[in-house]
């Protein structure tokens, strides 16, 4: 919809400061779409010069820019091989290229790691860090958490096409965490004079669990428990995972 | 504009790298050798057997013959080439990378246009000069308005060609072919019922191909192009895909005209807003 391919029921959205759907705003635009298919019948190289051209990009500039891209996703060896020969995960890595071709400032890459191996994956954090570094917005839509979770700053969680939370990554990490607390001489007393401090405390089988609004609160809580005698032998922040923030954002029985 | 010939050039090449252009012109040739190899044989029995006054007009009755194969072909080539440009892109994807460039939609769908009728332009240029070529070599028959006649099987398969486009952005790529071709059936069928409404003085059977023509004026074309390259001796000749009894007027050509432009129109405004 941002891009313009799927014309909007309602509403207004920006892209780059223009209504979405403005098409020269899309010259400073990067996309890979997620269930994308070039022209086969091309190769890499020739791919990138056609996307080239219609990101108006002169002829000078592709020509350092086109083998540049093609050494960054590893497909240089492959540049003059049919794009119809490629595997997946080359065409993925094909797709990547076509959409960093113009130094865009906005970059929207659907599910950029499907397809790819461990080695490809990386591959696209370091592009989209790479990229992050130049300057350009990187927008990533992916159902792998784990992979948004090391790459991105902010994430929005999306249901049925509604956006029902935005959040800071950092702040996420920052936001409440479980503790695991393994320590010799803990009491039912200890814990419930914790209880100002902490949520969900419980003590079983000599560990202690507690929540707690912030991790700059976890010195203070260990002290008192050593001022009240316990042998503390370990103690585990554990930050909840995108995993769990989705679940409670979008609940367990979301309809797929 | 400028992704306008960027397009072109990509759907061309297409053509090319697909192997598409090379099979129309290996059919072509051999279309045009067989013409040739019989208008061979019959140019030299009917020299063996026949009067000049019967000779020239069944060698140009073959010349017509010739032209209407091709017309024929043509109007297939133009089915073939360009059913799938638009709704086979838009099921595979293909257009999402392309679409999200900036460039407008109808500068996508014009390039294809302008692709593809480059590729026919050769195509129809290629058959009816071999044709031509081929029967005042070897038969000494020439068509009469050959550039009227070339102009218009030429607009016949732009005709073709922008009902194609435009209903490849309603319609799946078979349900497209289906409905070109059923269309230029009609007016194939059209054409004959006029003709035949013609020579058995049946006005109401005119009136009924008539119709036909303004629901696909394809046909109407190809009859106008027939009656401005045959010699008026040929038309003499009575009912035949090439007679011309009923002869489609300049106010049908300009129809057929405003038609083209009207599907060109239609494809354009319906490609500006299709969900890709």
């Amino acid at each position: 919809m941002l891009l313009g391919l799927v014309a909007p029921t309602g509403g207004r959205a920006w892209v780059l400061g223009h209504p979405a759907g403005n098409v020269p705003a899309r010259a400073k635009v990067g996309f890979l779409p997620e269930h994308f298919r070039f022209h086969e019948w091309l190769n890499a190289e020739e791919l990138l010069r056609l996307h080239g051209r219609l990101y108006r990009m002169p002829a000078g500039q592709l020509r350092r820019r086109i083998p540049e891209l093609l050494d960054l996703v590893g497909l240089a060896p492959h540049r003059k091989k049919r794009l119809s020969d490629y595997s997946k995960g080359m065409l993925q890595r094909a797709g990547l290229a076509q959409a960093l071709l113009n130094e865009p400032d906005l970059i929207f890459l659907d599910e950029p790691t499907s397809g790819l191996d461990p080695v490809g994956r990386l591959l696209v954090r370091d592009i989209i860090k790479a990229e992050r570094q130049r300057g350009a917005t990187v927008f990533l839509n992916s159902h792998l958490l784990s992979e948004v979770e090391i790459t991105c700053d902010r994430v929005a969680f999306l249901k049925r096409g509604e956006v029902l939370s935005v959040r800071d990554i950092g702040s996420l990490i920052e936001s409440e965490i479980r503790v695991s607390v393994k320590a010799d001489g803990l009491s039912a007393a200890m814990v419930a004079g914790l209880n100002s401090h902490v949520s969900e405390a419980q003590l079983e089988e000599g560990q202690l669990n507690f929540r707690v609004a912030s991790k700059s609160e976890l010195p203070q809580i260990i002290r008192y428990l050593v001022g009240q005698g316990a042998q503390i032998f370990e103690v585990t922040p554990r930050p909840p995972s995108l995993e769990e923030i989705f679940l409670q954002v979008i609940g367990k029985d979301s309809v797929l | 504009m400028r992704a306008i010939p960027v397009i072109a050039g990509l759907t061309f090449r297409e053509a090319a790298r697909k192997k598409l252009l090379w099979m129309a012109l290996a059919a072509g040739i051999a279309f045009l050798a067989l013409f040739g190899t019989g208008l061979h044989y019959q140019a030299k029995d009917l020299a063996a057997r026949s009067h000049a006054i019967i000779r020239r007009p069944a060698l140009e009755s073959m010349l017509m013959v010739g032209l209407y194969a091709t017309d024929l072909l043509a109007v297939l080539m133009t089915v073939l080439t360009s059913v799938d440009t638009l709704s086979g892109e838009i099921d595979s994807n293909t257009l999402h990378a392309l679409a999200a460039k900036p460039v407008y939609r109808r500068e996508i769908l014009l390039g294809k246009w302008l692709g593809l009728a480059a590729m026919l332009t050769a195509y129809v240029l290629f058959m009816t000069g071999g044709i031509t070529l081929i029967s005042n070599r070897i038969g000494g028959v020439r068509p009469q308005h050959l550039a009227n006649g070339l102009v218009l099987i030429w607009l016949e398969c732009l005709l073709m060609l922008s009902v194609t486009i435009a209903g490849g952005t309603y319609l799946s790529t078979l349900t497209n072919g289906v409905m070109a071709l059923g269309l230029h059936g009609l007016a194939f069928l059209g054409g004959w019922v006029e003709q035949a409404g013609a020579a058995l003085h049946s006005p109401r059977a005119v009136d009924v191909g008539i119709v036909a023509s303004l629901i696909m004026p394809t046909e109407s074309l190809w009859r106008r192009a027939a009656f401005e390259m045959q010699s008026p001796l040929i038309n003499a000749l009575g009912f035949s895909p090439f007679s011309t009894l009923s002869v489609p007027s300049p106010a049908m050509m300009g129809y057929a005209l405003a038609y083209l432009l009207a599907a060109l129109g239609l494809a354009l405004w319906r490609f500006s807003r299709l969900d890709l």
